[in-house]
C-alpha cells in the first residue's frame, strides 16, 4: 500500500468512519459520496458519520494461507461483520484462542491495531480489526 | 554504599509550594483528572513456562519476583494500539469531546517508531486536532508520569484547556535474561484538566541522578541492566528519597493515604519499599498488578492508579511514586473527590474485569509474537 493512499484513507480506517445519506438515512462503510438507492437526490447530501463499532459475525472463514505479512498470525479469522448501523465489512478478527471460535452469530467491537508493514523499516499500516464484544459494565457500588 | 550526596534536606525545594500551603500562587487554576482508561493485551505467559525452557526453578522464579505471569501483546500490538484502546474507554466513558484536547503526551520506552510520533497516530485515531500540541516522552519506566507532571503545568496554568497523557510500553527483555520474566504490556490513560475533577493531583515533587541501573543503546533490540545494582542506589534510593520529599512538602504521613501505589517492576520491590515508608500492605493491595501482569514498564504506576481508581471513596488520598531508569522517581499527592460517584455510574470495565479476560501462551508462540525467532528468509 502506498503511503499517500493509507494516509488518505486514515478516517476510515483508524476511526470507522463512515458515510450517511441525509436523504434515506441510510449509512455506508467505506464512505460513498453518492447513495445508491438515492442517487442524484443525495448529491451533497452525504454526511460523514462515526460508527458504533459494535457488530456481529455474519459469515468466517479460518486463513491457513495468508497475504504477505500475516504469515505470523496464521491460522486466524476472518469475517463479515454486520455493524449495527446496518453495513457490512469484511475484517480480521483477533485476541481469540482459537480462530474457529469466530461463528456467525458472534457479538465483536472494533479494535485499532496494526495491519501492515513496509518490512521493518517502511511506514506502519494501523486499522481497525474486531475482538469479542465482552459485555462490560458491572461497576463495583 | 557511597552514593553521590542527595539535595540536603532544608535546602530550598524547585518544586513551588503544593496548593492551600503558603507561596501558592493564587492565580493557578485547579488541576486533577477528569477521566481514565487502561489497556492490558489479553494474552498471557507464565513464570514456570520460561523458566521451563531455561532450566530455571519456576516456582522459586515466580516466588522470587512475586510475578505469576506477564501480559504480552498481540502481533498485531503495540504502544499506539494500546494507547489508542486505553484513551478511547477514557473519552468514551465520560463523551468527551477529543477535539477539546489541547495537549497529547505519550510516555513509553517502546514507540513503534524511532523517529515519528506515537501522539499523532493516537490524535488521528480519537479524532482529536489538529489543534493540539504532541510529543513522545523517554524515561524509562517513569515517561508517563513525566508526561502527567507536564501536562498539570499546562492545565494548572491554563495554556490548555484539557491534556491527554498515556503511560504504554510493549517492554522488551532478552530470551534467559532476569528481564524475561517481568518485561510486558498495557498502558493507561488519563485526561486531564480543571473541570469535573474525579481525582485532585494535588502536588508532584520529583528526585532525579544520573544513575545507570539500566539502559538501551540506539539500535539495540533489547535493554541492559546493572543486575544487583538495579535495586538499591537505584529503585530504592529514588523512590525513598521522592516520598520522603513528598510527605515532608505535604507534611503527611502514610496514615494519611488510603491507598498507595509505587513502580512495580516486580512484585517484590513495591512490597519492600512500601514497608520501608511505613505503607501497609492494605494500603498497596489494591494497585499492586505485577504479580499478575508482570512489570508494565511505564504504565506499571499509572496502571496501579486506574485500580485505584475504580474503587476508591470521595476524599480517599492516594499516594503515587513512579520510578523510571536512569534514574528518577516521580510523586504525586492525589484526592478522589465528590464527583467520582457520578462518574462510577457511567458504567464501564474495571481493571480487575479486564484482567480477568486471559488467553494463555506457550513459549513458542510467545517468542513468536515477540519476535524472538530467527526466521531464514
Amino acid at each position: 500500500m502506498g503511503v499517500p493512499r493509507f494516509w488518505r484513507e486514515q478516517p476510515h480506517r483508524y476511526r470507522l468512519e463512515g458515510t450517511r445519506c441525509t436523504n434515506c438515512d441510510r449509512v455506508y462503510f467505506p464512505p460513498r459520496w453518492v447513495c445508491p438507492v438515492c442517487r442524484r437526490e443525495s448529491v451533497g447530501k452525504m454526511e460523514r458519520h462515526k460508527m458504533d463499532g459494535t457488530g456481529t459475525v455474519v459469515a468466517s472463514t479460518v486463513v491457513h494461507d495468508p497475504a504477505p505479512g500475516f504469515e505470523d498470525q496464521v491460522p486466524y479469522a476472518v469475517a463479515i461483520i454486520e455493524l449495527d448501523e446496518g453495513c457490512r465489512l469484511t475484517t480480521q478478527v483477533s485476541d481469540v484462542a482459537d480462530p474457529h471460535d469466530v461463528v456467525p452469530g458472534m457479538r465483536v467491537k472494533s479494535a485499532f491495531r496494526r495491519i501492515q508493514s513496509d518490512g521493518a523499516s517502511g511506514v506502519i499500516y494501523y486499522g481497525t480489526k474486531f475482538v469479542p464484544l465482552v459485555e462490560q459494565g458491572s461497576t463495583p457500588s | 554504599m557511597i552514593a553521590p550526596p542527595d539535595r540536603e534536606n532544608g535546602a530550598p525545594s524547585p518544586f513551588g509550594a503544593p496548593p492551600r500551603h503558603e507561596g501558592h500562587p493564587p492565580h493557578l487554576r485547579p488541576v486533577g483528572i477528569v477521566s481514565y482508561g487502561f489497556y492490558v493485551p489479553r494474552y498471557r505467559i507464565r513464570t514456570e513456562t520460561i523458566a521451563q525452557v531455561w532450566g530455571h526453578d519456576g516456582p522459586q522464579t515466580a516466588a522470587n519476583l512475586n510475578v505469576r505471569q506477564k501480559s504480552v501483546p498481540g502481533p498485531d500490538e503495540d504502544v499506539a494500539t494500546i494507547s489508542v484502546e486505553a484513551t478511547r474507554q477514557a473519552i468514551d466513558r465520560v463523551g468527551f469531546d477529543p477535539r477539546r484536547v489541547g495537549a497529547i503526551y505519550v510516555g513509553s520506552e517502546s514507540h513503534p517508531y524511532a523517529v515519528k510520533p506515537t501522539g499523532t497516530i493516537l490524535a488521528a485515531a480519537i479524532g482529536a486536532g489538529p489543534e493540539l500540541t504532541a510529543a513522545d516522552f523517554e524515561f524509562a519506566c517513569k515517561a508517563g508520569t513525566a508526561a502527567m507532571q507536564t501536562a498539570m503545568g499546562l492545565v494548572r496554568s491554563s495554556m490548555v484547556d484539557t491534556a491527554l497523557v498515556v503511560a504504554a510500553d510493549t517492554s522488551q527483555g532478552a530470551p534467559r535474561n532476569a528481564l524475561e520474566y517481568s518485561a510486558s504490556a498495557g498502558g493507561a490513560a488519563f485526561l486531564i484538566g480543571s473541570e469535573d475533577i474525579i481525582a485532585s493531583l494535588n502536588h508532584t515533587v520529583s528526585f532525579t541522578t544520573d544513575t545507570p541501573d539500566f539502559w538501551r543503546r540506539e539500535g539495540q533490540k533489547y535493554p541492559s541492566h546493572g543486575e544487583r545494582f538495579t535495586g538499591r542506589p537505584a529503585f530504592f534510593r529514588h523512590v525513598k528519597a521522592c516520598a520522603e520529599r513528598m510527605m515532608a512538602a505535604m507534611e503527611s504521613t502514610p496514615d494519611d493515604y488510603q491507598h498507595a501505589v509505587f513502580h512495580q517492576p516486580n512484585g517484590k520491590f513495591p512490597v519492600n519499599i512500601a514497608k520501608q515508608l511505613g505503607f501497609t500492605m492494605d494500603q498497596i493491595q489494591t494497585g499492586l498488578l505485577a504479580p499478575k501482569i508482570g512489570n508494565t514498564y511505564s504504565a506499571a504506576a499509572p496502571l496501579g492508579l486506574a485500580a485505584v481508581l475504580d474503587i476508591a471513596a470521595p476524599g480517599d488520598r492516594v499516594f503515587v511514586t513512579g520510578y523510571g531508569s536512569g534514574a528518577g522517581s516521580d510523586a504525586f499527592d492525589i484526592t478522589v473527590t465528590d464527583a467520582i460517584v457520578d462518574y462510577r455510574k457511567k458504567k464501564s470495565r474495571t481493571v480487575e474485569e479486564h484482567l480477568a479476560k486471559t488467553v494463555d501462551l506457550d513459549y513458542s508462540t510467545y517468542a513468536k509474537y515477540r519476535g524472538k525467532i530467527i526466521l531464514g528468509d
